[in-house]
């Protein structure tokens, strides 16, 4: 009883609590403030709460682990960059790495790509609803039950036997063999890990462009297809542009879970044949070799390899603003 | 109409300043209403439940059984939880090591846990996060109580740190009695020569287990290791003193390929049939295979999920190779230790060592209990698994458990590689030996 | 001027110019809503099947026994002789606490939801429509920290929690989740409101409005479709985590534990009986599905659609 009473005062006292302390601001702010000032003031009283959340959670561990990748395994002395030395010479990280890039590229471009499909063209159905639940579903599917939905879609056994994999017993239905879909052929078995990324993560994009696309307006694409465009031209000129700024932080988001992603990875291979990705590296030498340093040295790595993805962000909204 | 009206505002001076002024008067009021909810709020968080003598009657508990074996360890403390009234609070987890690494850096840890084996024991202990066991159990008792092997797993400096509360034999060969009916052959050549028959190999192997896919093999290899070359080549190769790429050890894994070479279905079969379905060939129509190396548990899958029925499977153990180190054999067992001084954690561990509790959790099956007094087992095949445990000649925990994580993990994924590509040994035993130049430094 | 929908956006109803004639592509919207192409059926149609097919085979899965999965591909069982059974879901549901961990997880969810959404809409709003230093760079090291693998923050906050004493809460995971949820929030946000059209703004502080004014009166209900999409990926995230609440719940108060957990441990520790874990998966999915059902409606078009734009 004694739970629900706190969590049901947080629900509605936590809001209130921030709201409050927006508007009490703003009051202190008018009052006290001299107006010229105010502008600079003011943007960082509303940025205060969510800064003091990253910097908790993010930001001192990130500093944390910036620091540990430079000391050793127990992190008790300094290595200088003997860490990072050891990542980019192991046998395995070349590999690694190469997977990443795949996983970077072609998860990108299949959720992207799918996502904007399936948002444009299920506005125009009138089961719109349906087709965007069935799209979302392996999204609300946990990753432990998508390992065990797609352990039984990749199933392979010994060729002659029955097959009980889904994908086999269809190929096995049209008198094909058996294809030991995550493990052979290199390196082509990726690309049956990426797709399961794939089918979870379009729903998400498919979500958040489809309510950018909502917020085009019904009758600008009227009338220019009453001017007689035809609708790759309506796509081309209207929509693509104005939904170009949502697609850009769909696209920066999934290039980041791509790369981070090693649930999939981990489940279904533990990175054996020739499927080994960053993160799972990152994961084996923090918990299963218990190497802090070289754990907080990959974490690092992933981080810096994110810079150029952020300075095209970073392109954009200076762009975006001198339009505005 | 502007936008700004649309949306409920109006426009217009006189009006728009008294509106202005009755909305700042409200926000004053809002604000006050909020500060009284804020505190509300660092109230309601700051009275938690009333933890004091609470806390003290229950005792937390993290390991990874999950499943069957989660209500065999929940059947196993009823009657102490009966008897003292205290509650055990336990979490079935297979992020055991996650939780028990971040716990130990951070200092939360539960009061009892699963250890995932030797080394960590070994870490811990050293530590100082897992507590020395002399003061809590009577150690006379236990070390004249348990099969001597188990005391010394457990002991860490000399001082017992930790106690198994359930355990498997390893190295035993399983056939189909409908199959297979001959007497059981009693020398490794002898097995490796029998005509399959009806089935279709004399072999199967299942190496898929997700994250840990490869270990059955790797007990295949221990078991060649101890019984070609015997314990001292075995202990030393453990503690990592002896290299991967001796004669030895390379022998053991080129045995190994032999076998590979004669199972069902070939190195695709291998590697993506998961463990606990790789006894199921046995039982088709026809068989796929004669004989299927597993420890103990694996009749538990015989039934789920091979449908077979107790009848219809049997095991005779690895024979002996070498004569010299006849009568050997290899176990695991689940190692439990104590992070916390509360008293009824304490007693806990102590109940969970006696006989009587052991015996609860062996009458559910899937366990062999490293206690000598404990004799009856629910089915004629655990019986002699047992059996066989305490009268071993000489016996060994399994290798990989023994080995810090970073050389186990890359001993699984060698016999992974091994059984893709079984002409690369010799690549494969030198990357061992590179991971284990780094990986037994602490 | 807007054509007024309805709360799904494809009800046309009439629609009228200023000068009160209806306008020529209303009808025209009608019969392409009513007659799309055939080929963006087969698209769309084709698509639902692929991605139904793998969760339906749970979905069978889940009402089979445990030796028919290994036996046969799910597709059989569709055909004499039917073996089905409740089996694997009656295991799941009398399962021991899964009543409690429910709940659990619905107290974690909800307020890790709502906390993340609020704190973000604030931050976002500031940093779309006002100005400071480095405020782009500042933005950009926010989202960066999108990339952050969660487990190499796990001991620092962890030790922070054990330090102040609230590890094993509701409210570490609570404040846990925010931290991590926010990245992700305020870029989103801060997209969308950018996106909002100046004049509105322009005009309101015209009239005098303050930004706080602006924010709750204007910004705020402008963006209810992205609050929306917003609520649905966090409530997912965290109803689905099993990591964070594992750590900074699981060592010291194991009865907060969330659904995720109790589920996970269906599974003994070998990987066996992974039957359950197909009865498990649907169990768990219901609740999230029917949050995003509720909140489809949000998703409608012409809330911004009246604003002059482009």
């Amino acid at each position: 009883m004694n739970d629900l009473l706190t969590a049901a005062i947080v629900v509605i006292g936590v809001p209130a609590v921030l709201v409050g302390y927006i508007v009490g601001a703003e009051l202190i702010l008018t009052r006290l403030v001299p107006e010229r000032r105010q502008g600079r003031v003011r943007p960082w009283l509303w940025i205060a709460p969510a800064l003091a959340f990253l910097t908790v959670f993010l930001i001192y561990p990130t500093i944390n682990t910036l620091i540990l990748s430079f000391q050793d395994r127990a992190s008790r002395s300094f290595v200088g960059l003997a860490n990072y030395e050891y990542f980019f010479t192991s046998s395995g990280t070349l590999e690694a790495l190469r997977n990443s890039l795949f996983w970077v590229v072609f998860m990108t471009l299949g959720v992207v790509g799918l996502g904007l499909l399936i948002a444009i063209l299920v506005d125009r159905v009138r089961y719109e609803s349906i087709a965007k639940s069935v799209i979302f579903v392996p999204l609300a599917i946990s990753f432990v039950a998508a390992g065990v939905i797609w352990s039984f879609m990749y199933l392979y056994r010994t060729p002659g036997t029955p097959q009980v994999g889904t994908l086999n017993a269809a190929l096995d239905v049209i008198n094909l063999g058996p294809v030991n879909w995550t493990q052979e052929p290199q390196p082509f078995n990726n690309l049956s890990l990426i797709f399961i990324g794939i089918w979870m993560w379009t729903g998400f994009a498919m979500v958040i462009l489809s309510a950018g696309l909502k917020g085009i307006s019904a009758e600008l694409l009227e009338a220019s297809r009453v001017d007689g465009a035809n609708e790759w031209q309506v796509f081309r000129n209207i929509i693509l542009p104005l939904l170009m700024p949502t697609i850009f932080v769909v696209g920066t988001t999934i290039v980041i879970t791509a790369l981070k992603s090693f649930d999939i990875v981990f489940t279904v291979t533990n990175g054996n044949h020739g499927t080994d990705v960053i993160a799972r590296r990152m994961w084996a030498e923090m918990f299963t070799n218990g190497h802090f340093g070289r754990a907080s040295a990959v974490a690092i790595v992933l981080l810096l390899t994110i810079i150029p993805f952020m300075a095209l962000n970073i392109k954009r909204f200076r762009e975006q603003e001198a339009v505005r | 109409m502007s936008i700004s009206a649309r949306r409920g505002f109006t426009a217009r001076d006189g009006t728009e300043k008294e509106e202005a002024m009755q909305s700042r008067m409200s926000n004053w009021r809002q604000v006050g209403a909020l500060a009284v909810l804020g505190v509300l709020v660092a109230a309601a968080c700051t009275t938690g439940t009333d933890q004091g003598a609470a806390a003290d009657k229950e005792v937390s508990v993290i390991a990874t059984w999950g499943g069957a074996e989660q209500e065999s360890f929940l059947a196993m403390v009823k009657p102490w939880e009966d008897r003292t009234g205290n509650t055990v609070k336990y979490t079935g987890t297979r992020g055991l090591g996650t939780v028990l690494t971040t716990g130990v850096a951070s200092g939360i840890l539960p009061d009892l846990a699963g250890l995932p084996g030797p080394g960590e024991m070994r870490e811990f202990a050293r530590g100082g996060s897992l507590k020395a066991l002399d003061e809590v159990l009577d150690i006379a008792a236990y070390k004249a109580d348990t099969a001597p092997a188990f005391v010394e797993l457990g002991t860490v400096d000399g001082k017992v740190h930790g106690v198994f509360i359930k355990s498997a034999l390893k190295g035993l060969i399983w056939y189909n009695t409908g199959v297979f009916t001959a007497e059981a052959p009693t020398t490794w050549e002898a097995v490796m020569g029998t005509d399959p028959g009806t089935a279709d190999s004399l072999w199967c192997i299942g190496l898929e287990s997700g994250a840990d896919s490869g270990w059955p093999g790797t007990d295949w290899v221990e078991d060649f290791v101890l019984r070609v070359s015997g314990p001292d080549v075995y202990d030393n190769w453990v503690a990592g003193t002896q290299k991967w790429s001796t004669p030895e050890i390379k022998a053991a894994f080129e045995e190994y390929g032999k076998v590979m070479a004669v199972t069902f279905g070939g190195p695709s079969t291998i590697n993506s049939t998961k463990f606990d379905d790789g006894g199921n060939p046995l039982f088709t129509d026809p068989p796929g295979c004669l004989f299927h190396h597993q420890a103990s548990f694996i009749t538990e899958f015989f039934q789920k999920q091979g449908g077979a029925t107790a009848e219809q499977y049997d095991f005779f153990p690895m024979p002996d190779i070498n004569p010299a180190y006849a009568g050997a054999f290899t176990g695991s067992g689940d190692l439990f230790g104590l992070f916390s001084d509360k008293p009824a954690a304490q007693d806990l561990l102590k109940y969970l060592v006696t006989p009587e509790a052991q015996q609860i959790w062996v009458d559910r099956g899937g366990a062999i209990s490293g206690n000598l007094k404990v004799t009856t087992y629910p089915d004629e095949v655990l019986q002699r698994s047992a059996q066989t445990l305490a009268e071993a000649k000489i016996f060994r925990f399994d290798g990989g458990d023994l080995m810090p994580n970073q050389m186990k993990a890359a001993f699984f994924t060698a016999m992974v590689d091994y059984a893709a590509t079984p002409g690369d040994l010799d690549s494969i035993l030198a990357e061992l030996d590179t991971v284990q130049e780094s990986a037994y430094a602490q | 001027m807007t054509a007024p929908t309805g709360p799904l956006g494809d009800q046309p109803a009439a629609v009228v110019t200023a000068g009160g004639r209806p306008l020529a592509g209303a009808t025209t919207a009608r019969r392409r809503r009513f007659g799309s192409h055939w080929l963006i059926h087969i698209v769309v149609l084709s698509l639902m099947v692929l991605w139904i097919v793998p969760t339906l085979g749970l979905l069978i899965n889940s009402f089979r026994p445990a030796a028919e999965v290994s036996a046969s591909p799910w597709p059989s069982a569709l055909f004499p002789p039917w073996d089905f059974t409740l089996a694997n879901y009656e295991r799941v549901l009398t399962r021991d606490n899964l009543g409690d961990a429910f709940i659990n997880s619905l107290f974690i969810t909800i307020p890790a939801t709502i906390i993340p959404i609020v704190v973000a809409a604030f931050a976002a709003y500031a940093f779309a429509w006002m100005n400071f230093p480095y405020k782009n760079v500042l933005f950009v090291v926010v989202v960066g920290l999108l990339v952050i693998p969660l487990q190499s923050t796990l001991i620092p906050v962890l030790r922070l929690f054990a330090a102040t004493g609230i590890a094993g809460e509701f409210l570490a995971v609570w404040l846990a989740h925010t931290g991590y949820g926010l990245p992700f929030a305020i870029y989103l946000l801060r997209n969308y409101m950018g996106g909002l059209p100046k004049e509105v703004f322009e005009s309101a502080s015209i009239d005098g409005a303050g930004p706080a004014t602006a924010f709750f009166r204007l910004a705020l209900p402008m963006s209810v479709p992205v609050l929306a999409s917003l609520a649905i990926f966090q409530f997912l995230f965290v109803w689905n985590d099993l990591l964070v609440s594992l750590i900074y719940i699981g060592g010291a108060r194991s009865e907060n534990l969330p659904l995720t957990v109790v589920v996970a441990s269906l599974v003994s520790s070998l990987g066996g009986e992974t039957h359950f874990l197909t009865a498990a998966a649907f169990v768990t999915m219901i609740l999230p599905l029917i949050v995003f059902f509720s909140l489809q409606r949000y998703f409608v078009r012409g809330i911004t659609g009246g604003a002059v734009k482009g």
